[in-house]
């Protein structure tokens, strides 16, 4: 594709994210192989499949933590490439939800939240304040804008990071695996406020994660890889009811047999 | 309701002196054994250092003789003689009023700076404003004073500046290399490596005789600079290289995803360093911060080695004098003594900060 073609993009037709044959090694493993996705405006798609599968690398790449060594990744019509412009562009657009959760320990929970607002995107504090309660009463915290992370439980602190990751307004929202390192009774505070977002806002999402409840009910499409290649994608119905490849129904068997 | 149902109440520290000894210094064998030890060094060391410190002690004399004649222990008047001489070294005798305000002055800058109030932009200026003060008092030359050319600088006043100036020029320098040394472009880490290795590699001693002797070898004819600064810039190496490392120890104990978390809110590199690694790193490091500027104030006593009078010199200076031969031991305790209150404050107040840091973070 040339370059005139890529800057009309924008338009309502054009996929907010595109990857074409992305490769990525570290060192001589080939941790993403040969990547071709393609992500409309507001579609949910949920990334499934066993660990060391290359889908945290995947969505990791689109906000650039990761480069890629081949292949072009162009999100809502700017290509990533070394160009830190282009990358400080993308990440303005991006928001992104940790494992860990990654708040700032040093910050109070307001002060994680108008961070971005202030810094990023030059808003006046008290302007950022305002969204940042706006934000933390949608995840049910606004109580807790004066505490530091370290006072709250890590339910309490994923819904904070994703209000973080809110603040900014992203067009993309980026879930890593936002509910494997919570203990059990913390999973569902946390996957209620994902699905609220899903239904209340247009944002288009890309979540990593093995909870295929979530996965069934807010997925546009689930995407299941192995071995760093995109095996199996498909709607939630077909894709639980009638698995095409070998590796996908082995995996979802030993997901949901308990 | 039983007693047996209630849940088992904490049991109350020992408030009793008697059962805190018995607990603390008495509690096995050992402790017995320790106790008893220390007591015994106690006993035979602190008399004789209260006999030589303050009962024989001499507070007026006007030689060390008519000290020896009087009493066997210390000979404070020494002290009183020459206090003058050590603390502001061969400063003209009259102007010594200048040296003790830059003292006086450069203390409540300390003293200000500790405050978290006054933790702002202005910090920097009041900083720039008394240093030239401090300049201004100790060169004169304006405002009626007199010149002082900075070769009869010493004393406190030198030892101050000395370490003050490293600190403050050496902490920014140190944590640029810090992050240059974990930066993704080879040449700056390359240099920063090479400059880290190169000064922590050599004695202080070294780097001080080299700017003193080489520096000037270096330059175009013609061109001098200063012994002070020679001596100042040497410090400001020696400070940054160490305190590098402090820091780089800091920015590595920081997880990974702290990185990641800024970046992917579209921080830019300077803003995440500054608002996210650097606070988080710096206070992880205080105490070996702290540790660092300690030895560096104290390290400013190897000037010596290029003939400045800073307070060690300038106690070595007092001895000299045969009318107060064999005080040797009342000149250095007296500026072991200022040393010690310096050092002494520095540690205190890192710990204040840790403990008001650890208190905010973690409230519960």
């Amino acid at each position: 594709m040339s370059e005139a073609n890529m800057s009309a993009t924008s338009s309502d037709s054009a996929p907010m994210i595109l990857l074409e044959h992305v490769n990525k090694w570290y060192g001589h493993f080939h941790v993403l192989t040969d990547i071709d996705l393609t992500v409309a405006r507001a579609e949910r798609i949920v990334i499934c499949g066993p660990s060391g599968s290359g889908k945290s690398t995947l969505i990791r790449c689109i906000n650039r933590l990761e480069e890629h060594q081949a292949g072009r990744i162009v999100v809502d019509g700017v290509e990533l490439t070394n160009d830190v412009r282009k990358v400080d562009a993308v990440r303005r657009d991006v928001g992104m939800v940790f494992q860990h959760f990654n708040l700032f320990p040093h910050l109070t929970v307001m002060e994680n939240l108008t961070l971005a607002p202030i810094w990023v995107r030059k808003m006046p504090k008290a302007e950022a304040e305002a969204v940042a309660m706006k934000y933390l009463e949608r995840v049910h915290i606004p109580e807790q804008a004066g505490k530091y992370p370290g006072q709250l439980s890590g339910g309490q602190q994923q819904r904070v990071a994703i209000a973080r990751a809110l603040c900014i307004n992203p067009k993309i929202m980026l879930f890593d695996e936002p509910t494997s390192a919570l203990d059990p009774e913390m999973v569902k505070e946390v996957l209620d406020v994902m699905l609220k977002l899903a239904e209340e806002s247009n944002v288009t999402m890309i979540c990593v994660t093995h909870e295929m409840g979530f996965a069934r009910s807010v997925a546009d499409r689930i995407i299941f890889m192995d071995n760093g290649q995109i095996v199996e994608q498909n709607v939630p119905e077909e894709f639980f009811n009638h698995p095409q490849h070998e590796r996908t129904k082995l995996f979802l068997s030993q997901i949901l047999a308990h | 309701m039983s007693d047996a149902a209630l849940p088992a109440a904490m049991p109350k520290p020992a408030t009793n002196p008697l059962t805190w000894m018995r607990e603390h210094l008495f509690g096995n064998p050992f402790h017995v054994l320790l106790t008893v030890l220390v007591v015994w060094f106690l006993a035979m060391s602190l008399p004789a250092l209260l006999d030589w410190a303050l009962l024989h002690a001499v507070f007026h004399a006007k030689d060390v003789r008519e000290c020896q004649a009087i009493d066997t222990g210390a000979c404070w008047a020494f002290v009183g003689e020459k206090h003058r001489l050590i603390l502001f070294g061969l400063y003209p005798y009259d102007e010594q009023w200048r040296p003790l305000l830059v003292v006086i002055l450069l203390v409540a800058l300390v003293g200000v700076s500790c405050i978290r109030a006054f933790w702002n932009r202005w910090l920097v200026p009041l900083w720039l404003v008394g240093m030239a003060a401090v300049g201004v008092l100790m060169w004169g030359g304006v405002f009626g004073l007199s010149y002082v050319e900075n070769a009869r600088w010493g004393g406190l006043p030198l030892t101050m500046i000395l370490a003050f100036t490293g600190m403050a020029v050496g902490f920014p320098l140190g944590v640029l290399l810090a992050l240059g040394r974990r930066s993704e472009l080879p040449a700056i880490r390359a240099i920063s490596i090479v400059y880290i290795e190169l000064i922590r590699g050599v004695p202080a001693v070294s780097l001080l005789f080299m700017a003193s002797v080489m520096l000037p070898l270096l330059l175009p004819e013609g061109m001098n600079i200063d012994k002070l600064l020679r001596a100042q810039i040497a410090l400001i190496l020696y400070a940054s290289a160490y305190l590098a490392e402090v820091v780089r120890g800091g920015l590595q104990s920081l997880p990974k995803g702290q990185y990641e978390a800024a970046d992917a809110l579209g921080l830019t590199y300077w803003q995440k360093q500054r608002l996210i690694i650097l606070p988080q790193a710096l206070s992880i490091s205080i105490p070996s911060l702290v540790n660092t500027l300690i030895t560096v104030f104290k390290d400013t006593s190897l000037v010596v080695i290029i003939g400045l009078y800073d307070l060690m010199n300038a106690a070595k200076a007092a001895i000299v004098d045969p009318a107060w031969r064999g005080s040797a031991i009342e000149s250095y305790v007296f500026i072991a003594a200022i040393y010690f209150v310096f050092c002494f404050f520095m540690s205190k107040y890192s710990q204040s900060i840790e403990r008001r840091l650890d208190k905010e973070q973690h409230p519960s």
